[in-house]
């Protein structure tokens, strides 16, 4: 076969975003020596991101990237990144033998596919963990912290950032972008794409930076205030924990249950960032530097709002009526009765924490966080299922939530409603019109298709799960292994069942896991430009 | 006042033909055949070349031009036409423009391009056919003194209940004047006891709400108002700007186009409106969308033929109103004979509009009446005109015939003309003029 694409020159850009990689890898470096633990992990990945991503850079020293190359070099970035993200993990459970000791033997993270689903969970956002035992106990500081820190990276998109950073990337950018941005399509906001891409980036660690400075705040002037309730356990860990994972809709937490282990001020405060990270960051570029209301003419805005409106007044009412609990706890869950006997009561009749925790839940799940603010596998089959539903909704275009995203729903209702009228009206023409501009046809084909692409992938990723479960005999159940699909594909985290938010997906084969794998990395970069990589006519001609 | 015309297309021809009695007008033309036809058919001076050329302007004789009229069928060639005569000399310099990109852009200057003057055929007969489809049962409508008078023209039928009263007993609204009445080949100046025959044609002035309350007289069983029913057929460039208006005014109009990509860019820029794929000619499209129950059907297809055609299916269908765009200005009585409620000239509209420019004195602006039985003209008095500082009845007396002061405005207020009314220096005057008169009367008022 005749290969016509430049794969050398993709693969060698692959190797700068990878030798780039060491300089984050130092953030939990220096945390470690703070700590007093082992750096270990953070040596061995810093020089194996040194060394494989400058032997990848000299495959072509002048990388001349084509459209198709773009396709390539973003696919295969996220592949690379996940595989050297995984290493620290691998380190801390054997150590580097003869020269340091384990940090942790025999942590859950021992085994290539655990720490490989970690770190593809982290870098996509997703927030799905392996991890048995979230503690520092169970490992380093240091660790936990890369955990957090892989989700913040890739929440903006690494690709992204590599335009913003990387002088050679200047010309191919806008197509690099735009495989990796979620939605359909970028928006250029400058003339130059790596000033765009460097907005994007400021906005986001700009947010970032406000969350960790309110959360830590409050941690800080709560006692002073006389509310010593207010963030007792928000230190500056757990602040910098958090907001690394907030603004990328990310969801991992160092907590082992979740935002439920923090106060109910924290939990408001949290949930504006949520949405703020499930919204298109062009907006707020518009706002801050034009028209403010031009975030509320968003059509796309306005719908994300409403639809999270919509299922939290759902939720809420299920809540405060009672009727939002399983009657008893089954055996062997992630609850046990007396935590469903307490939640029931403090939630039922009583409507700020039922409303906290109705809007909590819809807002992670939609923007694809993944957070929890408490256990919703103890929610009846009703709650759940909306949750269910929030699931494949997603963020905006061009936030870093994950799914099938809001604008595509947006254009699928009004293409559905336009084909209502000309099944009356069948010479009538009536373009599909997003704030007020025509949508171009071949756009609202193409988000059909991805639609259909992401339902189908979802069944099929469900059927192989069960069948891979039926395979090693396997005790999830077709609901939980539903949820357990939808959610990585969605880039989500948490499903129901024992992959809840307070449960982990180590139940699955490694075989599963990898497949759930796949799953995270075609969710992220939204199917397409992986799959376009797997067909021979890309290949060819 | 000598008139440079720079291409001699339909427009051109017409509107040289409308001047050449009482100007000496050169035709600059780039078709050597068709500049000799003129020659013979018109009494003007052709000059074969290239209209944006500077030496086939100074042929033409650029430098003792009064006015330079761009109107070729390509605007960028006319909008260069105008710059290149502006940068010679100082005649008043006129463009026809398709283009509204280009009028908004002159609009925010009022000298951009070097052009003193752009006139937009396609939106001043959207506009014109907005006006209409806004006053049922008018023929003709213009505005004056920027909006605070309606000139309005009506046809009595012979369900109206105006049919066979006397002029003073229609006239019940205060801010209105009767201008005229139209019977047969006649202009008639109404009195007080003119009786109204069914088929008149009535001419009032007066505030717009007073027109459109004696619409409501003229017609009663015809709704006035946004709900009316209006369907335009043909995307042309006029088809688009009437429904674009109409959206504005809060109409909610459909379109048939016949072209897909056309009627798909249509239904782009038309929020409001209901664009639909069809030929406008297909009966069993035009019934199953029950066009017939439509209260006024436009028809802007490219052919005057086509026109006749959609309109006279539509009145078989039902429509109350039709209105024609007729390209060939001569056809307009034909159509209206054979039924079709208004024909609508664009050239007709442009010729008016630029006529606006050539006359002498202080005209400014004009409305031609039934192709040129009469005028209704707007005038600022000043202290030289037969009007001013006199009542009417005095200066009425010493002008001739068939001249009818319609309103007058002071300041921003409408002053109702009575015989009483002094006309002071500064108001502005709206008159009709029997087209006998007018050329006799405008250079005295």
């Amino acid at each position: 076969m005749n290969v016509r694409v430049d794969y050398r020159a993709s693969l060698s850009l692959v190797g700068t975003v990878v030798r780039y990689l060491s300089v984050p890898l130092f953030a939990p470096l220096v945390v470690s020596l703070y700590y007093g633990e082992t750096v270990a992990p953070f040596v061995v990945a810093v020089l194996l991101a040194v060394v494989v991503g400058g032997g990848l850079e000299r495959l072509d020293p002048d990388p001349d990237l084509g459209a198709r190359e773009g396709f390539l070099m973003v696919a295969l970035t996220w592949l690379a990144v996940a595989c050297v993200g995984a290493v620290p993990y691998l380190i801390e459970a054997y150590g580097v033998p003869g020269v340091a000791p384990a940090a942790r033997p025999g942590s859950s993270l021992a085994r290539p596919a655990n720490a490989l689903f970690e770190s593809m969970s982290g870098f996509t956002t997703t927030g799905a963990t392996v991890v048995g035992d979230i503690s520092f106990d169970g490992h380093t500081r240091g660790v936990l912290l890369w955990r957090q820190l892989t989700q913040w990276l890739g929440g903006m998109g690494i690709v992204v950032l590599a335009v913003a950073i990387l002088p050679e990337l200047s010309v191919g950018g806008a197509q690099l972008m735009d495989a990796e941005a979620p939605g359909p399509g970028i928006e250029k906001l400058t003339p130059r794409i790596a000033e765009t891409a460097r907005v994007l980036w400021g906005a986001y660690v700009g947010f970032t930076a406000l969350e960790i400075t309110l959360l830590y705040g409050m941690h800080v002037v709560g006692p002073a205030v006389g509310l010593p309730g207010l963030a007792p356990n928000m230190t500056l860990y757990n602040a910098v924990a958090h907001g690394l994972t907030t603004m990328p809709t990310g969801g991992f937490s160092p907590e082992a249950r979740s935002i439920e282990a923090f106060s109910a001020a924290v939990q408001w405060v949290i949930i504006p960032f949520m949405v703020a990270a499930g919204t298109n960051f062009a907006l707020f570029w518009h706002a801050l530097t034009g028209d403010p209301r031009r975030l509320w003419r968003d059509g796309e805005f306005r719908f994300y709002l409403g639809v999270m409106a919509a299922l939290t007044a759902v939720l809420a009412t299920l809540l405060v009526s009672g009727s939002g609990f399983v009657d008893a706890a089954p055996a062997g869950g992630t609850y046990d009765a007396e935590y469903l006997r307490t939640w029931s009561e403090r939630v039922g009749g009583s409507l700020e924490p039922a409303v906290r925790h109705a809007l909590f839940q819809v807002v992670s799940i939609v923007t694809t966080t993944g957070y929890a603010s408490t256990d919703f596998n103890a929610w009846s089959q009703a709650s759940q299922y909306a949750l269910l539903f929030a699931m494949f909704v997603g963020g905006s275009a061009g936030s870093t939530g994950g799914a099938v995203k809001m604008v595509r729903w947006l254009v699928i209702v009004k293409a559905i409603r336009r084909e209502l009228f000309t099944t009356g009206h069948p010479q009538a023409v009536r373009p599909v019109r997003l704030n007020g501009r025509a949508v171009d046809e071949r756009a609202v084909r193409g988000i059909f298709a991805f639609t259909l692409l992401y339902v189908v992938l979802f069944f099929v990723g469900a059927f192989l799960l069960l069948l891979d479960g039926a395979r090693v005999g396997g005790e999830q159940s077709v609901y939980e292994v539903m949820s357990a699909a939808a959610s990585t594909l969605g880039n989500v985290g948490p499903g129901f069942g024992v992959v809840g938010p307070m449960g982990s997906y180590r139940s699955f084969s490694a075989a599963g896991k990898l497949l759930m794998v796949v799953l995270m990395w075609l969710g992220r970069l939204e199917i397409l430009p992986v799959l376009v990589c797997l067909t021979p006519e890309y290949w060819r001609r | 006042m000598r008139v440079l015309i720079i291409g001699a297309g339909q427009v051109g021809e017409s509107i040289a033909a409308d001047l050449d009695d009482s100007h000496d007008v050169v035709i600059v033309e780039s078709d050597p055949s068709r500049c000799e036809e003129l020659t013979y058919r018109l009494d003007v001076l052709t000059v074969s070349g290239d209209g944006t050329a500077i030496s086939t302007l100074e042929e033409a004789g650029i430098h003792e031009a009064d006015m330079v009229i761009a109107t070729t069928d390509d605007d960028e060639t006319n909008i260069v036409a105008c710059s290149t005569a502006k940068a010679t000399c100082q005649a008043f310099t006129i463009a026809r423009i398709k283009n509204t990109e280009f009028l908004n852009t002159w609009q925010r200057s009022g000298t951009a391009f070097g052009i003193d003057f752009m006139v937009c055929t396609n939106l001043l007969t959207a506009e014109s056919i907005v006006r209409l489809i806004g006053l049922p049962a008018a023929r003709d409508v213009d505005p004056f003194a920027d909006g605070r008078v309606q000139m309005a023209e009506f046809e009595v039928g012979e369900d109206s209940p105006i049919a066979d009263q006397t002029v003073s007993e229609a006239d019940r609204f205060d801010s209105l004047t009767f201008a005229a009445l139209l019977r047969d080949d006649d202009v008639v100046i109404p009195r007080g006891e003119t009786p109204i025959d069914v088929g008149d044609r009535v001419v009032v002035i007066g505030s717009p709400e007073s027109v459109r309350e004696f619409a409501a007289d003229v017609a009663p069983h015809e709704h006035v108002g946004t709900n009316e029913e209006v369907v335009v057929v043909g995307g042309s460039e006029i088809g688009y700007h009437t429904a674009r208006l109409l959206e504005e005014r809060g109409f909610d109009p459909r379109l048939v186009e016949r072209d897909p990509d056309r009627a798909r860019s249509l239904a782009e820029e038309l929020p409001g409106t209901v664009v639909m794929e069809s030929d406008a000619t297909d009966v069993g499209f035009l019934e199953r969308e029950h066009v017939g129950e439509a209260d006024v059907l436009v028809a802007a297809l490219d052919s005057d033929e086509k026109n006749l055609l959609s309109c006279l299916l539509a009145k078989r269908l039902g429509v109350e109103r039709t209105v024609a765009v007729v390209d060939q200005t001569a056809y307009v009585d034909l159509f209206e004979t054979v039924g079709i409620d208004i024909g609508v000239s664009p050239r007709a509209v442009v010729a008016e509009e630029i006529t606006r420019f050539t006359r002498e004195g202080r005209a400014e602006n004009v409305a031609i009446i039934e192709s040129d039985r009469a005028e209704v003209i707007e005038i600022e008095i000043d202290a030289d005109s037969a009007l001013a500082n006199r009542s009417i009845q005095e200066s009425i007396a010493d002008l001739p015939e068939g001249l009818v002061i319609g309103a007058i405005t002071r300041g921003d207020s409408l002053v109702v003309p009575r015989g009483e009314t002094v006309v002071e220096p500064g108001d502005r005057v709206v008159v009709f003029a029997d087209a006998d008169v007018a050329d006799e009367v405008t250079p005295r008022l």
